[in-house]
């Protein structure tokens, strides 16, 4: 099950920046667990920005992001109640999405 | 090197970055890492945890006092650790959370201490509930409990603690943190008996640790010196860790509480 | 199959120039840029071999990281028409580590996480207008003790 998301999107003087946290494990595959067995790779590959439904940003991410990605972007206008959505999927198919209001 | 403003740069930069040394070659770091910490999961996580009915009597923790009145969670971490007269004892956030997990809840010490840290997959109810509860005491001064008794007694014990010399390696807490200019590889040790020192560690516990990506609390870094120094590790929640994060919370009374933040 | 996503699948990974096309919903992932193992295939994954070094383009990043499982990393570009970023660490194994788009309406700055195995160079590359524009800063990575 995906891991939970925190978004925070704030305008002032006409920009409006949007800071997302993402809980994720970020495996390069290159990690050994306890018992000495490769933990396979599991890493946000997109990452999309959505603002009033329209999408403003899209990332391609390897797994040297780091783990439990937190972002910040910054887009122009955005006034106060506009809504913010990002969305992520990773290289097992796995997804998650949160929403914001601007405030 | 400061990122120069676009349009309208916003600033919403430094609200819990540690209060570092100026010198310190990590100064940059620690602020834009505290910058990008992910502390308000564990804070969410935390409020949840706070919220949940749980226990035989299930119900939440919402009536809990933490020192400040039942369910007064603003300012409560600023206060601690402190002397309580329902349990007769001083108690760390850690002690006081689980004392209201066993009394409100009816939880057992043995079920509500199962797992009290966590790791990167997963942090503890106890980590949770650290972050959401120290979260809300940001930008408060530090005032733990220094007036009665049996908080000076919890201060003297902490402070005998930290330079007896025990354990195989017949280290003390002073064999690293005792004197200025100790370093392990390149990380510098804090002289913990030394306000000028330790205001700015304590006031950025719990946190985020970079190198695991796991969120800890006192009662861990105490457990973890007392592994490091080979010694037995200390009973979670007990007289000896309370001591100790007493010594070192009033050692750094009067710091502006900046957490939950990060650590290396 | 609309022109932004055949390039996007082909591992193009840049959007042709002039073109103001809306960005897919499901943007594919450029593997053979991301598998890159040196700096140079990174950059030509990403159509950036030409990169030239540019003060517009502002990498803000600290000069010693104290652990390099999170080096904070924070990117603007002040080249007019800047359309993406890109991070590329040489000494990573896989030196490209993310590719963001900007659409209409978003500005050309990003704050990111990565992480780095070792002291490296770090570029940042804003493409515009079919042209790739470069900051590079060197970030250390120390071994730190124990730190808290």
């Amino acid at each position: 099950m995906a891991g939970p998301m925190k978004m925070r999107a704030t305008s002032q003087g006409g920009v409006t920046e949007i800071r997302v946290l993402m809980a994720h494990p970020m495996e390069t595959g290159q990690r050994k667990d306890a018992s000495g067995k490769l933990v396979p790779m599991h890493f946000i590959q997109n990452v999309t920005v959505k603002l009033n439904g329209k999408t403003v940003v899209e990332g391609q991410i390897s797994q040297a992001v780091s783990r439990n990605p937190v972002f910040s972007f910054r887009v122009k206008g955005g006034a106060k109640g506009d809504k913010v959505e990002v969305s992520w999927i990773d290289n097992q198919g796995e997804t998650n999405k949160t929403e914001a209001t601007v405030a | 090197m400061r990122a120069l403003a676009a349009a309208g740069a916003l600033a919403l930069a430094g609200a819990h970055a540690p209060a570092f040394a100026q010198q310190s070659p990590y100064a940059d770091y620690q602020r834009m890492a505290a910058e990008s910490a992910p502390i308000e999961l564990y804070e969410a996580g935390g409020e949840e945890a706070w919220k949940k009915p749980q226990g035989p009597k299930q119900v939440s923790l919402e009536k809990c006092d933490l020192g400040q009145g039942p369910g007064v969670v603003r300012g409560a971490y600023a206060g601690l650790p402190r002397y309580f007269a329902d349990a007769d004892r001083v108690m760390d956030l850690e002690t006081r959370l689980l004392y209201c997990m066993e009394t409100l809840q009816g939880r057992s010490r043995e079920e509500a201490t199962k797992r009290v840290f966590g790791n990167a997959d997963q942090a503890s109810e106890m980590e949770l509930l650290s972050a959401y509860v120290a979260g809300q005491s940001h930008g408060m001064p530090m005032r733990p409990g220094v007036e009665h008794a049996k908080e000076k007694a919890a201060y003297q014990l902490g402070r005998e603690l930290f330079y007896h010399r025990a354990g195989p390696w017949d280290f003390s807490c002073a064999s690293c943190h005792g004197q200025e200019g100790l370093r392990i590889r390149m990380s510098e040790l804090p002289v913990l008996s030394d306000p000028k020192h330790v205001r700015p560690l304590m006031a950025t516990w719990p946190a985020y640790r970079v190198s695991t990506s796991q969120f800890k609390t006192l009662q861990w870094r105490m457990n973890d010196c007392y592994r490091q120094m080979r010694m037995p590790e200390p009973k979670f929640a007990s007289e000896l860790p309370v001591a100790l994060i007493t010594y070192l919370t009033v050692n750094a009374q009067g710091a502006v509480y900046r957490g939950p933040s990060i650590k290396r | 199959m609309n022109v932004v996503r055949r390039l996007l699948l082909q591992g193009a990974g840049v959007l042709a120039a002039g073109l103001l096309a809306p960005l897919s919903a499901l943007a594919a992932w450029n593997k053979e840029a991301f598998g890159a193992k040196n700096a140079a295939d990174a950059l030509r994954g990403i159509g950036a071999s030409g990169a030239t070094p540019s003060s517009e383009v502002v990498l803000e990043a600290p000069e010693i990281a104290e652990n390099g499982a999170v080096v904070p990393i924070e990117i603007t570009s002040q080249v007019p028409g800047t359309r993406s970023i890109a991070v590329v660490i040489d000494k990573n194994p896989f030196p490209l580590v993310a590719k963001f788009d900007f659409a209409e309406g978003a500005l050309p700055f990003v704050k990111v996480n990565v992480k780095m195995g070792e002291t490296s160079d770090v570029r940042a590359i804003a493409e515009a207008n079919g042209k790739h524009y470069q900051a590079t800063k060197n970030i250390k990575v120390t071994i730190g003790g124990c730190g808290g």
